[in-house]
């Protein structure tokens, strides 16, 4: 499989009035045509942040450093070196996103199928009305929205919440797109309605070949939808690889902690992590989990450990791996 | 086992469209919770399980009468619920209280910790030394695994997990026999859920309370209930023991519900 994404060392700085803090720091990885990767964190890990990076829309006085790439038609583009008009071609039109809550993303005041056809001419100004229109039906159709041609003349608040996340997917494939990021796709949905998105989003990538970045706070959800997974803690990929084998066999001491503490239908076999996950304007000198870890040793607060490999694609940024 | 709460025949509706300033329609009636009942005893964890629009919410504010239902009746310890007025449901609503899902919605924003769980006691225990309510009001800060130098501080500066266990706290101080517990977790990280979880059935055991558990989300609910009612539309689709629903659902919606659960790989 060729890389289509490809970060190393990624980084986000963002001022606070605390000084500078990293929300996203030195993030390494890859996604190939075809590939789902899942990205797990809690809140305040850094995910969204990350996925803001790659799609050009950090807030405001955001640093960047690292690089990341993306490569279509076989040409690679530095996405760390984009110019804002560089990355209007991009944004959408190489890269998506969904986003959590599709009320709030979603225009109220605009039919879906005119929503869907600004994001196509956004990208494609040369097309016909008629093409456009087209256009704005198959993509309906191919996110499974059942009798596309009356739901473009419909308002999302219209529509029930799964059928507006189908929406926002369609428009966000309308384009054309290589990479699809999903932050929390299904998060605010009902669990019948999630396992559907999932097995569209499924369906979509391997009919369309697409890079799919997965974020999610759920180890259910990313099992079932992700080829490899990414464990983010405080802003830093902690565990990395194959995700039967990350969600089955964890190496680092947050990822088990994290699988003890989800909930299953099984009872009774709750272990929640002491404490909470620290600020990024007060993170320790060490390892960013040491002090909620068990397992921690005296040599864990003075160095940040370096991502150690246990198997060919499996990795754990911890001492004792 | 003593039934602490019967629950006969509760129904509410809605009307929907048909506005102020509409003059022909009455707008359409939507039942939110059609004709439920249950009867919870001393000491239990009966959950109450659906998706979102399923009126399981409606549900539980119309047993502490935060909703008024239309018809319908809800007895506490035997007394009727819905005829009490004044004093009388003043005394009865102390021994229930509700402990909600939006750790940041459900606390005032200008009040301090203190004031947020004391205040119950100042309603109800109006008596009270100042002295009195600051023991009361610390010891069940500490119980729920808070710092007593919380008592000062603002909501604003905790956690969401924090947060949950201060409206824990403000829902305790009075002793009440019940907690209604709407979504308590659905809002918070996994690792600080569970930290939620297991201080909820510690804190059952210790104060021998009954809860009343509302969520969408059946792993959360696997972890606590005793009993399951699944609801759908209104009503229960199907009510038993926890195990029975959880390995043997007899209804299709309960399975479908199941099925649709992710599951971990487990080694």
């Amino acid at each position: 499989m060729s890389g289509l994404l490809e970060a190393r060392g990624l980084t986000v700085e963002l001022p606070t009035t605390e000084g500078w803090v990293r929300p996203v720091d030195e993030v390494s990885l890859r996604i190939a045509a075809g590939e789902s990767l899942g990205l797990v964190g809690e809140s305040g890990s850094g995910k969204t942040m990350l996925s803001l990076a790659l799609m050009g829309l950090l807030p405001p006085g955001a640093r960047v450093s690292g690089e990341a790439s993306l490569a279509t038609e076989g040409c690679p583009k530095k996405l760390t070196a984009l110019t804002e008009r560089e990355w209007r071609d991009v944004r959408g039109g190489k890269i998506a996103m969904v986003f959590q809550e599709p009320m709030t993303s979603l225009n109220p005041v605009m039919r879906i199928g005119a929503q869907i056809a600004e994001a196509i001419r956004a990208h494609h100004p040369q097309l016909a009305t008629k093409e456009v229109q087209r256009r704005t039906i198959d993509s309906l159709r191919r996110a499974a929205v059942p009798e596309p041609d009356a739901r473009a003349e419909q308002f999302p608040h219209q529509l029930s919440g799964g059928l507006r996340q189908r929406a926002m997917i369609a428009m966000a494939l309308s384009a054309g797109p290589r990479l699809l990021i999903a932050d929390e796709p299904t998060t605010a949905l009902d669990v019948t309605v999630q396992k559907q998105i999932l097995d569209l989003l499924d369906r979509l990538r391997r009919d369309l070949q697409l890079g799919l970045l997965f974020i999610t706070h759920d180890l259910g959800v990313v099992s079932q939808v992700a080829d490899r997974v990414a464990v983010m803690y405080a802003g830093r990929i902690i565990e990395e690889g194959p995700a039967r084998e990350v969600l089955a066999r964890p190496r680092h001491p947050y990822t088990q902690g994290l699988l003890k503490a989800s909930p299953t239908l099984k009872r009774g076999a709750l272990t929640p992590i002491p404490g909470a996950v620290p600020q990024l304007t007060a993170l320790p000198p060490g390892c960013a989990f040491e002090p909620r870890c068990e397992l921690r040793r005296s040599e864990c607060a003075a160095a940040i450990p370096a991502l150690r490999i246990i198997d060919r694609d499996h990795a754990a940024r911890c001492i004792l791996v | 086992m003593e039934t602490l709460l019967t629950v006969r025949e509760l129904r509410k509706t809605y009307r929907s469209g048909g506005g102020v300033f509409s003059q022909e329609s009455e707008g359409t009636r939507f039942t939110a919770v059609d004709g439920v009942s249950f009867a919870v005893s001393c000491g239990e964890t009966f959950a109450v399980v659906g998706e979102s629009g399923c009126g399981k919410t409606t549900l539980a504010r119309m047993l502490l009468r935060l909703i008024e239902p239309d018809t319908g009746e809800v007895r506490f310890e035997g007394r009727d619920l819905l005829t009490l007025r004044g004093e009388g449901l003043r005394s009865q609503r102390r021994q229930m209280q509700m402990i909600f899902q939006d750790p940041f919605a459900s606390l005032n924003p200008r009040m301090r910790v203190g004031e947020i769980v004391a205040e119950p006691l100042a309603i109800h225990e109006p008596g009270l030394s100042a002295k009195e309510r600051l023991e009361r009001t610390t010891t069940i800060l500490l119980r729920v695994g808070m710092n007593e130098d919380g008592l000062r501080r603002y909501p604003h500066e905790f956690s969401g997990g924090q947060r949950q266990r201060i409206g824990i706290a403000r829902a305790l101080i009075l002793q009440p026999k019940l907690i209604v517990a709407d979504e308590p977790v659905s809002a918070l990280d996994v690792s600080v859920g569970a930290q939620v979880l297991l201080l909820l059935q510690e804190l059952q055991r210790e104060f021998a309370l009954t809860y009343i558990f509302i969520s969408h989300s059946l792993p959360v609910v696997a972890q606590l209930a005793t009993r399951i009612a699944v609801m759908r539309a209104g009503q229960f689709v199907e009510v038993g023991p926890a195990e029975e629903i959880l390995r043997d659902p007899k209804q299709d919606y309960t399975r479908e519900l199941l099925a649709a659960v992710p599951e971990l790989p487990l080694d």
